[in-house]
C-alpha cells in the first residue's frame, strides 16, 4: 500500500502552545440528581462550564495569548489564524477575525473558521503544518475550542464541557516539539450531527461506539504507527479524543498502550469533553511535563466521522519556554463548583421572555 | 445601535491598546491623542501589559440594560502597572472576595449581547491574577 503519511518538505514543529479552561465545574452527580434521582452511573467526575461572559471567541483569545507567550514571536508574525469549533458564536461572521484583532495579528493574515465536529482543531493544525511546511509562511496558528451543549437530561449533558487549546506551528529549529508526520482517516458515518436551526445535537446511538469512535481512532493510530515503522513502546505519551473516560482508555489499550502512557493527557474526568479541544488540551498537559526526546502520539476524532493521528518529538526548547504561560493543571486547579441551577443560568437554558 | 462607535474602539477594547507620550513619557489609556500630563499631542501606540491592581471597587446589583443577566457583579477602578487608571468589570471572582490592592490581569470577554440577532460586544475585564509575576 502507498504510504499515506503527511510530511512537509520543510521540517516544522510546535513553536508555542497555550490552553484555556473556564473556572466553573459542574459535578456529574448534579446532573444525575436532577434527572435520575442520583441513580445514573457517572461517566466523569465533573466538567468545565464557561462563565456568563465566555464563549469560543474568548476561550480562543486566551489560549492563543498563552501560545504567543511561549512562542516568543510577535502577533504580526502569524500568517494564519484558523479556529476549529462546533460552537462558533455566530453562524455567519468569523470567530477568527475577532481573535486576530484581539491578538494584534490583523489585518494581513489568513483567517477562517473550521468545522468538523470534534476534529476541526487538529484539521486546522495540519493545514498550518502545510502552510509552514511549504514555506509560504513561517508561523501559523491552529486552535480547537468549544463550549459544548447537551440537551438537558441527555447523556451528553454529563460530559459536554468547555475549553480551548492553541498551537503555533513554525520551523522545526526553535520548535518545542518536532512534527514527525500525520495520517488522517475519514468516512461518512452518521454517529452525531446537528442541523442549522437545532439547538442541541442528535446522536445515532448504535453508531457512536464501535463504527465511529473506535474504528476511526484505532485505524488512524495503527496506520500511522505502521507508516512510521514504530511500536507503541517507542512513545512516552499517547493522547486520544476523550468524550468520556471509558472510550479513550479502551482505544489506547487496543492500540497497545499502557496506563502510564495515557494518564497524563487524559483529562476528561476532571474537565469534561471539550470537543474540538479535547485531544489538544490533553496534548498541552503532556507538553507541560514532557522531556526532550519524548515522543507523543495524538489522535483526534470528529463525528461524521474521522481521525487525525499526529506524531511529535519533544525538543530541548521545551524547558525554558513552557513556564512562560500558565500550565494546563493551573487552569484545572482554578476550580469553583456550581450546582445544577447555577449551571442552567450560566448556559442560558432559562428563557425569561 | 452603536455599531460604528464600537467598531472604532475595538483595538483599545479588545486588548488595552493605549498611547505613550513622546514628550513626557506618560502612558495613556484610553487613547486620546492629547497627553493628559503635558497637554501635548501623544500619538505613539503602546500595548499595555494588562497587569494591575484594584484601586477601589463596588458590587452592582441593579445593572443597566444589557447587563442585568450578569448581576450581581463587581465593578472596579483598576490601576494599571504602567500608571493609567480605568473602570472595568471584574470577572471569575466572587464580588465578596474583591479587595483593594488585589492583583488583577486583563482578559477579553463578552461585554454584552444584543438579543438573539444582534452583535456580540467583546472587551476587556479583569480577573484575579493567575500566575505569580517573574521578579
Ligand atoms: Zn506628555
Amino acid at each position: 500500500m502507498k504510504n499515506m503519511l503527511l510530511q512537509p518538505s520543510r521540517p516544522v514543529g510546535i513553536t508555542g502552545y497555550g490552553v484555556y479552561i473556564p473556572r466553573y465545574r459542574l459535578p456529574a452527580q448534579e446532573v444525575s440528581d436532577a434527572w435520575t434521582g442520583g441513580s445514573a452511573g457517572l461517566p466523569i467526575l465533573e466538567k468545565a462550564v464557561p462563565g456568563l461572559d465566555e464563549d469560543t471567541t474568548t476561550i480562543s483569545i486566551e489560549a492563543a495569548r498563552n501560545a504567543l507567550l511561549r512562542a516568543g514571536i510577535a502577533p504580526t508574525d502569524l500568517r494564519a489564524i484558523w479556529i476549529g469549533s462546533e460552537s462558533h458564536p455566530y453562524a455567519v461572521k468569523p470567530t477568527s477575525t475577532i481573535v486576530a484583532e484581539a491578538l494584534g495579528a490583523a489585518p494581513m493574515v489568513q483567517a477562517g473558521d473550521w468545522e468538523f465536529a470534534c476534529k476541526a482543531g487538529t484539521e486546522a493544525i495540519i493545514a498550518a503544518v502545510g502552510l509552514v511546511g511549504s514555506e509560504m509562511a513561517d508561523y501559523a496558528l491552529g486552535i480547537g475550542a468549544d463550549t459544548a451543549q447537551g440537551r438537558p437530561g441527555d447523556a451528553l449533558e454529563y460530559t459536554a464541557g468547555a475549553g480551548g487549546a492553541a498551537i503555533i506551528i513554525g520551523p522545526a529549529h526553535g520548535a518545542l516539539a518536532r512534527f514527525e508526520g500525520s495520517l488522517s482517516y475519514v468516512t461518512d458515518t452518521p454517529d452525531f450531527w446537528r442541523r442549522p436551526r437545532a439547538e442541541y445535537p442528535s446522536h445515532g446511538m448504535r453508531f457512536t461506539g464501535d463504527p465511529a469512535y473506535f474504528h476511526h481512532i484505532v485505524t488512524a493510530g495503527q496506520m500511522l504507527l505502521e507508516a512510521m515503522d514504530r511500536r507503541p513502546d517507542e512513545y512516552r505519551y499517547v493522547v486520544l479524543h476523550q468524550p468520556n473516560v471509558k472510550f479513550p482508555t479502551r482505544a489506547a489499550k487496543q492500540l497497545g498502550f499502557k496506563p502510564e502512557q495515557w494518564e497524563t493527557g487524559l483529562l476528561v474526568g476532571r474537565i469534561g469533553n471539550t470537543y474540538s479541544a479535547a485531544s489538544l488540551v490533553g496534548l498541552t498537559a503532556v507538553l507541560d511535563v514532557a522531556e526532550p526526546g519524548d515522543r507523543i502520539l495524538v489522535v483526534s476524532f470528529g463525528s461524521g466521522a474521522g481521525s487525525d493521528a499526529i506524531s511529535l518529538e519533544v525538543t530541548e526548547h521545551i524547558h525554558d519556554r513552557r513556564l512562560l504561560a500558565p500550565a494546563t493543571e493551573d487552569y484545572i486547579a482554578r476550580r469553583t463548583a456550581i450546582d445544577y441551577a447555577t449551571y442552567l443560568r450560566y448556559r442560558g437554558k432559562l428563557r425569561m421572555k | 445601535m452603536h455599531i460604528a462607535r464600537n467598531w472604532r474602539v475595538k483595538k483599545q477594547r479588545y486588548s488595552l491598546h493605549g498611547e505613550i507620550c513622546h514628550h513626557c513619557g506618560a502612558k495613556v489609556f484610553p487613547p486620546r491623542d492629547i497627553c493628559p500630563e503635558c497637554a501635548k499631542p501623544a500619538y505613539d501606540p503602546l500595548q499595555l501589559s494588562g497587569q494591575g491592581e484594584v484601586y477601589s471597587h463596588t458590587t452592582v446589583y441593579d445593572a443597566p440594560a444589557g447587563f442585568q443577566h450578569q448581576a450581581p457583579y463587581a465593578l472596579a477602578l483598576v490601576r494599571l502597572e504602567e500608571g493609567p487608571m480605568l473602570t472595568a468589570q471584574l470577572t471569575d471572582v466572587d464580588p465578596k472576595e474583591v479587595h483593594i490592592g488585589m492583583p488583577v490581569e486583563m482578559v477579553t470577554r463578552k461585554l454584552s449581547v444584543e438579543g438573539d440577532e444582534g452583535l456580540i460586544q467583546y472587551g476587556y475585564k479583569f480577573r484575579p491574577r493567575m500566575m505569580a509575576r517573574a521578579a
